[in-house]
């Protein structure tokens, strides 16, 4: 009773993969924390990292959470992809179905919510403020606190891997499977309470991001003046307001039906799981264009920079964005036009998908004709630029195959389904993360990437991706269908193997970003970032060193046109005056544990409902609160920057580098 | 698959994965349609993406020779380093993509009418009805007029359109054959119609689309396509074997059960499959 539905057959001992996992992952783990102990480096971590409220160490943070998961889904990738190697005509495989069905519910969750989002929200975190040319977030202690709580999120999804069992029921868990009728297990209760509270953080992160966007800009800097980048994170956190407390309620409700016993989406006593799959597609679809359109924004930048150009059709651009936004939210019902909804309808919602194609149709001719006339240097960064547009249309192209009522209705749940929304994701939101990664990795670090390396991994992926994705096309269209755990068909097996081999060649990548990144960290003296321009950039994030002081910007700048640091810097007689105005001390907000201790007792409160002990839920849930009550009363507490500092560090005196 | 094989197939079979795929991917599924259904539907599939690859590959070899005229160290490219905007370039990109959607919108509204699963097209003969429930983890098909039900197999005559009447016993699932076109989700306490017709004779597989739990993979069943004589010869058949399908029958099925081997029922106890829509609507599951 008092532990609720824990007990030791929580700990599946009898599964070798589980706990050869468990074995390694634990001794990784004791080594990380001796390593830290023995190098005396908690104090560093403490106080310059994990209570930082400093948005570009959030935004570091994030993205290492994002790369750390990455490792995690996909290991769930590889796995499905060798039990369909495997399990063909009457063969079962390596992993059983109830192990098979968690992995893929698995992937598919942390992919999205444990990898895309804290990327996204990573790279936006550590870039929107420095383009903006503001010193911080609207709310830099806020941004701690949503860190924290994705990363809660986080925890709890990976410890269903050991104590417990994870949903079997796909990524978006549609009723009635995972009612408790037919999900008694903890699975969907893991999967609830881990994206509840991760939920809540991008929800927090979206508000702060808006504000900031909204309300932060340097002085000058109209809405015509901001960076393409800033506009499709606004674009994108816009998104998340909007759409992430759809997804809380829709939860909040089938956790009630978990739980307290009601009916919202049940078979019996009048629910309706139809309502559940249309309000988790009203956030689902918006939360695609969360993703994609912050990646849109890094393209945007890599391309205009690269090209030595000026990004062709900025209004244009901004206008698509903007639309893109708006469409989002009436597309919902594409998800299922199987569900028997009329002609009418599916005849509405399909061309509404289709308009979609307009606005992004725009942005890849804009960045097409960026490119015209330019001057273009191949870096790594500039590679998954080409690759995404290269691969995007494709995907552009098969999604709206798959807008069209009809033709859904014979390939919807099918591989070409999974092959269309990979070929947006990794070709859009992967290649443009890694894009942004490798565009803003010096100036977060102060040296650029091994670029050769870069290039090696972008290969990998872009061949991994066709190679693993395109049977899949083929493979749809030969009528198989998703999450089957095994196959009758002996002919499918081929295509199956040239999708494991795409996915080993995406694993060589992966591989190859960790040993980019210690060949780079070693290498760091020879590929120094002095300037703070590595890439001769347009945006006033490359006016700052590399990497930034805490304060940003010693003088904020005077912001008189769009890329406002190229024109400053080539523009001639546009150019305008060098900020006239003195430095000031700068006030900058004091690290602040409020985002740890939160997150602590989030997870408590998490992992106690789960297994259902009510005392320990009550516990996390107070300690909570009280931790929000001191933070609410905490005196305002600011570290004052002299001017002499700032003037020393920006003539590279504190960096050593003079 | 041995490590030998595995390499001597990556090393054919690898350079010719494109056309091995068109190819594969035309004998079998929804590009080899046998029912009128599921040849509209592959013709607006194939109509549109030639469409959209009007577009599309030219939009990828530009990318491709932009990128390529355009590099840094090619003199002969004339550098515009302040030229961004073009209100001609943008009205073309801002038309390209409208035009094509006009057209495909089209396409979609009138195939959304026209491909409505549960309407039956101009011309099509009087429909045999059948009534689908999908269970944990097999499918029952009743067929009301001849009173006789099976479990996992589905025979229909040749050339006559099939009203299918769709449920779910428990989670949801989608009713789907490939080779004959639509398929159709199926849910717990209400009623989904599709209607399919099969122009060709022979047998054809048939699945849930829809993940429904650890049986999924096995939720199949066989298509038996035959012609008219055949079918009412196996109805007959089918009608004196002597096992009828009752409530109790119906409650033993209602067990979580994969691979179920195809079998047949004689006689169909009355309103049976109004029982079936409405019975999980009314026990309380837990």
């Amino acid at each position: 009773m008092t532990l609720g539905k824990l007990s030791w057959d929580a700990i599946p001992f009898d599964q070798p993969i589980v706990m050869g996992t468990l074995v390694v992952l634990g001794i990784a783990i004791v080594g990380l924390l001796l390593l830290i102990t023995i190098r005396g480096w908690w104090s560093y971590l403490w106080h310059e990292w994990f209570t930082s409220v400093d948005h570009k160490r959030i935004g570091v943070m994030y993205v290492l959470l994002a790369l750390v998961m990455l490792v995690r889904g996909f290991a769930d990738a590889i796995m499905m992809r060798t039990q369909l190697a495997l399990a063909a005509g009457g063969a079962q495989g390596f992993l059983p179905p109830e192990h098979y069905d968690q992995i893929f519910s698995a992937h598919g969750t942390i992919m999205i919510f444990f990898v895309a989002m804290p990327f996204v929200v990573g790279l936006m975190n550590f870039a929107v403020p420095l383009q903006l040319g503001v010193r911080d977030v609207a709310f830099p202690v806020l941004n701690n606190v949503s860190f924290w709580l994705t990363a809660a999120g986080v925890l709890l999804v990976n410890v269903s891997l050991f104590v417990g069992e994870f949903a079997r029921t796909g990524w978006l868990a549609y009723p009635p499977l995972s009612e408790i009728a037919y999900s008694p297990g903890v699975g969907v209760d893991y999967y609830l309470w881990s994206l509840q509270i991760a939920g809540l953080g991008t929800l927090l992160s979206g508000i702060n991001l808006t504000t900031t966007i909204l309300k932060m800009r340097a002085p000058g800097m109209s809405y015509s003046r901001m960076p393409v980048f800033c506009w499709t994170a606004l674009a994108s956190n816009l998104l998340i307001v909007a759409a992430f407390p759809v997804l809380t309620a829709t939860f909040a409700m089938l956790l009630l039906d978990r739980y307290c016993g009601f009916h919202f989406f049940t078979n019996d006593a009048g629910g309706n799981p139809m309502m559940y799959i249309n309000l988790i597609w009203l956030w689902g679809h918006p939360e695609v264009y969360i993703l994609i359109l912050p990646a849109f924004g890094v393209f945007s930048e890599i391309v205009a920079t690269f090209s030595g150009k000026p990004l062709f059709g900025y209004r244009s651009m901004v206008v698509a964005t903007m639309a893109i936004c708006v469409l989002s939210f009436m597309v919902w019902l594409h998800h299922f036009f199987t569900m028997g909804a009329g002609a009418n309808v599916n005849g509405f919602f399909g061309i509404m998908t289709m308009i979609i194609a307009v606005p992004t149709g725009v942005k890849v001719f804009n960045w097409l004709f960026t490119m015209y006339g330019g001057r273009i240097r191949f870096t790594a960064a500039m590679h998954w630029a080409i690759g995404f547009i290269v691969t995007f249309v494709i995907g552009g192209m098969t999604g709206v195959l798959l807008a069209i009522p009809p033709a859904d209705f014979v390939l919807h749940n099918s591989l070409f389904l999974i092959a269309h929304f990979h070929n947006t994701v990794i070709g859009g939101v992967v290649f443009g993360v890694l894009a942004g990664y490798t565009y803003w990795f010096p100036k977060a670090f102060g040296f650029t990437l091994n670029e050769r390396l870069g290039k090696a991994i972008f290969w990998c992926w872009v061949l991994g991706f066709y190679l693993a994705f395109m049977p899949l096309y083929a493979l749809g269209l030969m009528g198989a269908t998703r999450r089957m755990q095994h196959y009758s068909e002996l002919s499918w097996k081929p295509w199956m193997l040239v999708a494991l081999c795409g996915a080993v060649l995406i694993f060589i990548g992966l591989a190859l970003t960790a040993v980019q990144l210690i060949v780079s960290i070693r290498q760091r003296n020879l590929h120094r970032d002095r300037t703070g321009d590595p890439w001769l950039g347009r945006t006033l994030e490359w006016s700052v060193p590399s990497p930034p002081p805490p304060w940003n910007f010693g003088r904020l700048p005077q912001v008189q046109t769009l890329d406002a640091h190229w024109v400053a810097n080539h523009g001639g007689s546009n150019a305008p005056a060098a900020p006239t105005t003195v430095y000031r001390a700068v006030r900058i907000p004091r690290g602040n544990p409020t985002g740890i201790f939160m997150a602590f007792f989030a997870v408590i409160y998490g992992f106690a409902m789960i297994w259902h002990i009510y005392w320990l839920a009550i516990l996390g849930l107070v300690g909570g609160l009280i931790i929000a009550l001191v933070q609410a009363w905490r005196p305002e507490r600011e570290i004052e920057i002299a001017s002499e500092e700032i003037i020393a560090y920006e003539s590279g005196v504190a960096r050593g580098v003079a | 698959m041995r490590a030998a094989s595995s390499r001597t197939f990556l090393r054919r079979a690898l350079p010719a994965t494109a056309l091995c795929t068109m190819l594969a991917a035309c004998n079998e599924g929804v590009l080899a349609p046998k029912g009128p259904v599921g040849l509209a539907e592959k013709t607006i599939l194939l109509d549109a993406t030639v469409i959209m690859l009007a577009v599309v590959i030219p939009v990828i070899l530009l990318t491709l020779y932009f990128a390529w005229w355009y590099r840094a160290s090619n003199e002969r490219a004339r550098y515009r380093p302040d030229w961004g905007y073009s209100g001609r370039i943008e009205m073309i990109v801002w038309s390209i993509p409208a035009l094509i959607v006009l057209f495909l919108g089209g396409i979609a509204w009138i195939g959304s009418h026209d491909l409505d699963p549960g309407t039956l097209w101009p011309g099509a003969r009087k429909p045999l009805d059948i009534n689908v429930v999908s269970m944990d983890w097999k499918w029952l098909f009743i067929y009301p007029e001849q009173n006789i039900a099976t479990v996992n197999e589905l025979t229909v005559p040749v050339g006559t359109p099939v009203h299918f009447h769709l449920t779910s016993s428990s989670v949801m699932n989608s009713f789907f054959i490939p080779e004959l076109g639509s398929q159709i989700y199926t849910m717990a306490g209400m009623v989904t119609q599709l209607i399919l017709q099969a122009d060709e004779g022979g047998i054809y597989k048939g699945l849930s689309a829809q993940f429904s739990g650890d049986g999924f993979a096995d939720m199949q069943f066989s298509v038996r396509v035959v012609s008219e004589q055949s079918f009412k010869d196996w109805v007959t058949a089918a009608s004196q074997n002597g096992v009828r399908l009752d409530t109790d029958g119906y409650d033993a099925l209602l067990q979580p059960s994969h691979a179920d081997a195809p079998r047949t029922y004689s006689s169909v106890e009355p309103g049976l499959f109004d029982h079936a829509v409405m019975a999980t609507m009314q026990t309380d599951t837990h």
